[in-house]
């Protein structure tokens, strides 16, 4: 579509300006206007006027109706990570803006773009404790990158535009705007919208100093031992080819965190792996070895980097991020460069000598080969008839080429799934990284698909969190989200029982959970499925899941005590990491 | 790092909630926050913290970054006391006669250079400004006087040597700012710092 065009459609489809309207219109004309083309929600009394608005938008907005205002903040956000576009979600006040707060948290600590919208009681209810009133602004203040109370229509349009542009601007971030009843009431003169692209006080990108380029490149191209680290921020930057021509004009080798997978496709020769707890053997142990550390679009979480004062003390580290608040955070910086890698690996690329560091990718490669006949073999090809979640992860990448949308939960199916998944291309790992929020999978799932409806989209998901945000299952009933769930079922909350099993001398507290009959469950909702608990099933079934148009839930039993390894314990060196 | 005296200046936009937002950094670290001011700043429509913690350099600095990344944060500086020009005010409310009374509690609040604010027949109130420690002399010396009420401002602070925030703003109203809003440790001290 020509731009013309398109400003051709967005005028067919929107109200001109100089109208009067409802401040609940002007909320949903700033939506068209930002492109959103679908919101996740929960109608209630707080938010019914924009609800009621809604009713003329049917044509031009998607609702999707969750079932808890959680699981509408984590479609949101996998809305957001599958098609790199600013994820909506839609609560009342009270309860409904409160179930929005894990999400928020999700979302704020993984750098999601989200713009949630709650409804609040009438201005002049605030602070009386009215029916469903709760403090939404207070709360969500540390969970939000910006939030603002509407009193007032006229803000409305200024307010959005504002919403918008921080959530996807910089280190992008949840934002929460909190509209009173009587602003979603009120009648004001509109005068259209205007997207906003300058904040006086908020700086999204920092100015790059071509001087800090210059002595990176410089310490870089000095280094014989260098090791690349990579987050999300290659994906949130958009800057996968960019960083790809980096670490192959270094010959780099490089590793990614739990974030940052599939911003590297696995089988590159380059990709020595996933770094942090349950990580690979190499990249743990080479951060100790290697001379100069390149983080880029990285935060060295305490997952990542075990004991601090035993990281990487041998090395000089460069730090790439957006963020001016994460250089010399956890990890003390040599050379910072501050800046959108989109921008900054481009410049450093083209300092860069080249340099052939194959002997020193070798080193990578030889500890990976006693990871593999320490860890990877046995849980890829077991020996014994109980099934192990590595082996359906493995199954599953060769029927899916490593295509698909990879969704986790949390727990070891997670720490599993992000070890042997393999990834083709970005925005293919959608997780709850920094929060480990159980319950994330299915509703950040059903987002995902909307993100890329073209693409299969697979949850995987442990029995512990499905139970948690089960009801989302209702979701994919009404609106029918292709997305299939693969439930990987050890009947432990796995990873609190491999905790208590290495470092509580096997005291099982409260780590059974029982579960109910997960493909009766489904049946419930009209979702086919199955449930294997033999190894000669297991390929068919996959097959069968993948190939069902529709969604479809496959339950996998799998081996109760297996442990994940290698491990990070904690408080200890990531050189200190252990096969088993 | 020892733990010593930095005050945190902070310029903001004037909106609701930003003082939650602000202190929350502080206490989500179970910083104590020893004192804090808002106050307009030299320029129009633009706010100004006056923070005050016992710290190490290196946690002050991290503060700073993770207030400045606050979307309404203009700028967020630090100092140590030695860089300022700082002040406290207190007021005292002492009963009439003591006052008339005793001789060495006049010559004590002269002393001070306490200014009388209100008298009243059964009190006087006082004020004076300066540094914390004189403050706490003077109430410590009162209080065996029958100090009526008491009570201390939280510290104001001029940077010795800032410019004021005139020209900043005007360069954080352009889309497209110059390098020097953004002051940057890094460079000012970069033979500290590219130690290669």
């Amino acid at each position: 579509m020509s731009t013309l065009e398109k400003t051709e459609t967005l005028q067919a489809k929107t109200i001109a300006a100089n109208t009067q309207i409802s401040g609940s219109q002007a909320v949903l004309e700033a939506l068209i206007h930002e492109g959103v083309d679908t919101v996740f929600g929960y109608p209630g009394g707080a938010i019914m006027p924009i609800y009621d608005a809604l009713y003329d938008y049917n044509e031009k907005l998607t609702h999707i109706l969750v079932r808890h205002e959680q699981g509408g903040i984590h479609a949101a956000q996998g809305y957001a990570r599958t098609s790199g576009r600013v994820g909506v979600a839609f609560a009342t006040s009270g309860p409904g803006a409160t179930n929005l707060v894990t999400g928020l948290a999700d979302a704020m600590i993984d750098s999601n773009p989200v713009v949630c919208i709650t409804g609040q009681v009438f201005a002049s209810l605030l602070g009386t404790d009215a029916f469903q009133e709760t403090d939404v602004v207070n709360i969500t203040t540390p969970i939000t990158k910006w939030n603002y109370q509407v009193t007032d229509a006229n803000e409305i349009p200024s307010v959005l535009a504002k919403a918008f542009y921080i959530a996807q601007t910089g280190r992008p971030g949840p934002v929460l705007i909190d509209i009173t009843k009587n602003a979603q009431i009120q009648l004001f003169d509109y005068e259209g919208y205007e997207k906003c692209n300058h904040i006086r006080s908020y700086r999204p990108t920092p100015i790059i100093r071509k001087e800090y380029v210059e002595e990176a490149a410089k310490l870089i191209n000095s280094a014989k031992k260098p090791f690349v680290l990579f987050g999300q921020g290659i994906i949130l930057g958009k800057a996968e080819q960019e960083f790809k021509r980096f670490i192959e004009k270094g010959g780099f080798p490089s590793a990614a965190t739990v974030m940052g997978l599939s911003a590297l496709e696995t089988e590159h020769p380059l990709h020595v792996g996933m770094l942090g707890m349950h990580g690979n053997y190499a990249p743990n142990v080479m951060t100790n070895e290697c001379d100069v550390l390149i983080a880029v679009g990285m935060r060295f979480d305490d997952r990542v980097t075990g004991r601090l004062d035993k990281y990487a003390k041998q090395a000089k580290v460069v730090h790439l991020d957006i963020d001016p608040a994460e250089i010399d955070k956890n990890v003390k910086t040599t050379v910072p460069v501050w800046g959108d890698c989109k921008e900054t690996l481009p410049m450093l690329t083209a300092l860069l000598d080249k340099v052939d560091h194959s002997e020193w990718l070798q080193q990578f490669r030889e500890l990976e080969k006693e990871e593999v006949k320490e860890v990877i073999f046995d849980e890829l090809n077991p020996t014994s008839d109980i099934m192990t979640m590595g082996e359906v992860i493995k199954e599953l990448n060769e029927l899916t080429g490593g295509n698909a949308v990879i969704v986790t939960d949390v727990g070891q199916h997670q720490m599993v799934t992000c070890r042997y998944a393999n990834f083709k291309q970005s925005k293919s790992n959608v997780t709850s990284g920094g929060l480990g929020t159980m319950g994330f999978g299915l509703p950040a799932a059903i987002g995902a698909w909307y993100g890329a409806p073209d693409r299969d989209v697979i949850a995987i998901i442990g029995d512990g969190g499905i139970q948690m945000t089960i009801q989302e299952l209702g979701t994919i009933m009404q609106f029918g989200a292709k997305v299939k769930i693969l439930i990987l079922n050890n009947e432990f909350l796995g990873m609190v029982r491999q905790w208590q099993q290495l470092f509580n001398d096997r005291r099982y507290s409260f780590v059974n959970i029982t579960s109910p009959d997960f493909v009766a469950v489904a049946k419930g909702y009209y979702i086919d499925g199955a449930k294997v608990c033999e190894r000669k099933d297991l390929k068919g079934a996959l097959k069968t899941m993948l190939e069902h148009d529709g969604s479809y839930l496959l339950e996998v039993m799998v081996g109760k005590e297996n442990n994940v390894f290698p491990m990070v314990a904690q408080g200890t060196s990531v050189s200190e990491i252990r096969l088993k | 790092m020892e733990k010593q005296e930095f005050t945190i200046t902070v310029y903001t936009e004037n909106s609701i909630g930003m003082i939650g937002r602000i202190t929350g950094i502080f206490s989500r670290r179970k910083i104590n926050i020893e004192s804090l001011n808002t106050s307009p700043s030299e320029v129009e429509g633009i706010h100004r913290f006056t923070i005050l913690i016992s710290e190490s350099e290196e946690v002050v600095r991290k503060l700073c970054r993770q207030i400045e990344k606050q979307v309404e944060v203009l700028k967020a500086y630090f100092n140590t006391n030695e860089e300022l020009i700082w002040q406290e005010q207190a007021l005292y409310k002492v009963p009439a006669d003591v006052i008339a009374e005793k001789a060495y509690v006049e010559r004590l609040l002269r002393q001070y250079g306490a200014n009388v604010v209100v008298i009243r027949n059964d009190y006087i109130v006082f004020e004076t400004a300066g540094h914390r420690e004189e403050i706490d002399r003077l109430t410590e010396e009162l209080g065996k006087y029958n100090l009526i009420e008491f009570v201390r401002g939280a510290r104001i602070a001029i940077i010795k040597d800032s410019a004021g925030f005139h020209a900043k703003i005007k360069q954080f109203e352009r889309e497209e700012p110059g390098q020097e809003i953004v002051e940057n440790e890094f460079l000012d001290q970069r033979d500290d710092v590219f130690t290669m």
